[in-house]
């Protein structure tokens, strides 16, 4: 259940960004989702996409620091209050979320939110418990 | 004014007179008391009774900041340890300090000469002189401290940081003289204005500067902020701490070197073949009086030059003018020395962190900077933005706990540094002197 995320480390430099994007549309692979985390001097983009590999393969040769992570994608009904539950279930079990974001499917009416927690497989068995639907990692890839 | 009439004013003759008997007493001492320079003496082929007038100091090997680290920590000194009162120590080109000893006579000696730059300067009996040096291993802070109480004025030994409270004790006190470094001598008076106390206002009449390089544009800026007369002053721990040289307030025109406790000498740092008076080179001083670490011709990588014409001040010694820069890449950070070899052992200590590195060093609000870039490598790396800013404040605390100096540490791109072709370009330095 767990979703594979590749994360490139970049220096707050104009042009790196796009240099990431190119890289990866010019490997033939696609973008699914995508954070950045920013700091004033750094950030970190967090990537899930169609072909892990290849992707984590040009970055590499272009000189891109790459690092893979597991992280969960769980669906959430995009109505008020669906995130809420999530979060209140994991609250109760006191896990932590290291950090999330989001994206809405384009084909139905649900979102999906990626997670990364600190312990993957406790918070897995907790979402499933209280029947939240936990995405495979291949169905996120081929979104 | 002049402390020492006698020996200031000596006429050429007389001073060089005592500086070659004091000289040949040296060089005697040394190489039946230091092993080091015994073994330095008889690989050059000279005998301490060669030494027959002041230019045959030209035969005797030199001394290196590398030379102290080989024998540390006492391997130079030339006194049994329970004559040995005092230990100070400086930064080493790596991991370990460079340290001096001083016997009871040689801190004396140190209050004597420490005495004649603070009158030289303008200072006498009855000043209040704010002591804002680094005291500790530093020489700095202890240094002014026993010159103030032999010359009889009141030392307050403030020491370093605190800032705003420092300006509130200078001006409830009343002090008349200010001692700390030039860089920190404008931050006490830019954060005195932040206060909305004009330092001009102040009973300041006089300024004593240095442990770093200035220009006389900073003397202006000093003189003008401050309201007080700024002279440059000059030493080194290996040497003795500071009291080498003073300017005069008369002139404000170079530094008077006591010749009757130091010789100077200025080479050329390629070949080491001495230079005439007049050319710039690097300073090398040979210490005529210290007794527990005496040095033969040490080389202080700072570059210089020296010159005979007369001051009107009245004192018959050579002066030395401001270091213009260096001849190693030593960097001096808010009054601390900083070998970018010291960086990297710690980088390399770590095992975690790749050993490509490059320090940026800056000047804002009159205070120094040191920004030290790291690559980062995939094993460091995580997705998390906490561990990464963990790693910088770790790698932060690692250099202050080393080498005593704040810094900031932002990791870059891997191959973002330039790699070396031929000398690497570990250091670059923004600041405009």
């Amino acid at each position: 259940m767990r979703v594979e995320q590749i994360s490139i480390f970049l220096e707050n430099k104009a042009g790196r960004l796009a240099e990431v994007t190119r890289v990866i549309g010019e490997a033939g692979v696609n973008i699914r989702a995508l954070s950045l985390a920013d700091t004033s001097d750094f950030g970190i983009l967090r990537l899930i996409v169609s072909d892990n590999d290849k992707a984590k393969a040009a970055l590499k040769k272009h000189g891109f620091t790459v690092g893979k992570t597991n992280v969960v994608a769980v669906e959430v009904e995009d109505r008020p209050g669906g995130l809420n539950r999530v979060l209140e279930v994991l609250s109760r079990q006191n896990i932590n979320v290291e950090y999330m974001y989001a994206f809405v499917q384009h084909t139905g009416k649900n979102a999906v939110i990626i997670f990364r927690f600190d312990d993957t497989d406790a918070a897995i068995s907790l979402l499933k418990e209280n029947g939240i639907k936990v995405l495979e990692g291949k169905t996120v890839y081929t979104l | 004014m002049i402390y020492d009439e006698e020996f200031e004013t000596l006429p050429r003759e007389a001073l060089e007179a005592l500086q070659l008997k004091r000289l040949q007493h040296l060089v005697e001492r040394v190489y039946v008391t230091v092993p080091f320079y015994k073994k330095a003496f008889d690989e050059k082929g000279v005998k301490p009774d060669n030494i027959k007038t002041l230019e045959d100091i030209h035969k005797l090997p030199f001394t290196t900041k590398e030379d102290l680290r080989d024998n540390y920590p006492f391997g130079m000194f030339a006194t049994p340890m329970e004559n040995v009162v005092r230990i100070h120590a400086s930064s080493g080109t790596t991991g370990k300090p460079t340290v001096v000893g001083y016997t009871r006579r040689d801190i004396d000696t140190w209050a004597e000469l420490m005495a004649r730059t603070l009158a030289a300067a303008g200072t006498h009996k009855g000043d209040i002189v704010h002591n804002a040096y680094g005291y500790g291993l530093f020489t700095g802070g202890l240094g002014f401290h026993y010159g103030v109480e032999r010359l009889g004025a009141s030392v307050v030994p403030v020491s370093g940081g605190n800032t705003k409270r420092q300006v509130m004790l200078m001006k409830d006190f009343g002090a008349t003289v200010l001692t700390c470094t030039p860089s920190y001598a404008l931050r006490l008076g830019e954060v005195a204005r932040e206060e909305g106390i004009d330092f001009r206002n102040l009973k300041f009449r006089v300024g004593v500067f240095g442990a770093e390089p200035w220009t006389e544009n900073m003397r202006k800026e000093i003189e003008e902020e401050l309201g007080l007369d700024a002279v440059d002053i000059y030493g080194l721990s290996e040497v003795m701490g500071p009291g080498v040289a003073i300017e005069c307030a008369e002139a404000k025109h170079g530094l008077h070197i006591f010749e009757d406790h130091f010789i100077p000498e200025i080479i050329d740092p390629e070949t080491g073949d001495p230079l005439p008076y007049g050319e710039p080179g690097e300073l090398v001083f040979t210490t005529l009086t210290k007794e527990a670490v005496p040095l033969i011709r040490y080389r202080t990588r700072d570059l210089s030059v020296l010159y005979r014409e007369p001051c009107r001040c009245g004192r018959t010694l050579v002066r030395m003018g401001r270091i213009t820069g260096r001849s190693d890449d030593m960097l001096i950070i808010r009054g601390v020395n900083v070998f970018p070899t010291q960086i990297e052992s710690v980088l390399m200590a770590r095992k975690d962190v790749s050993p490509y590195y490059q320090l940026i060093v800056d000047r804002k609000e009159h205070m120094d900077t040191l920004e030290v870039e790291v690559e980062i490598s995939e094993e460091i790396f995580s997705d998390a933005v906490k561990d990464l800013q963990n790693m910088e404040r770790n790698i932060e605390k690692d250099i202050k706990d080393m080498l005593g100096v704040s810094c900031k540490v932002r990791l870059v791109e891997p191959r973002s540094i330039q790699r070396s072709e031929g000398k690497a370009r570990r250091v670059i330095d923004k600041r405009k002197l």
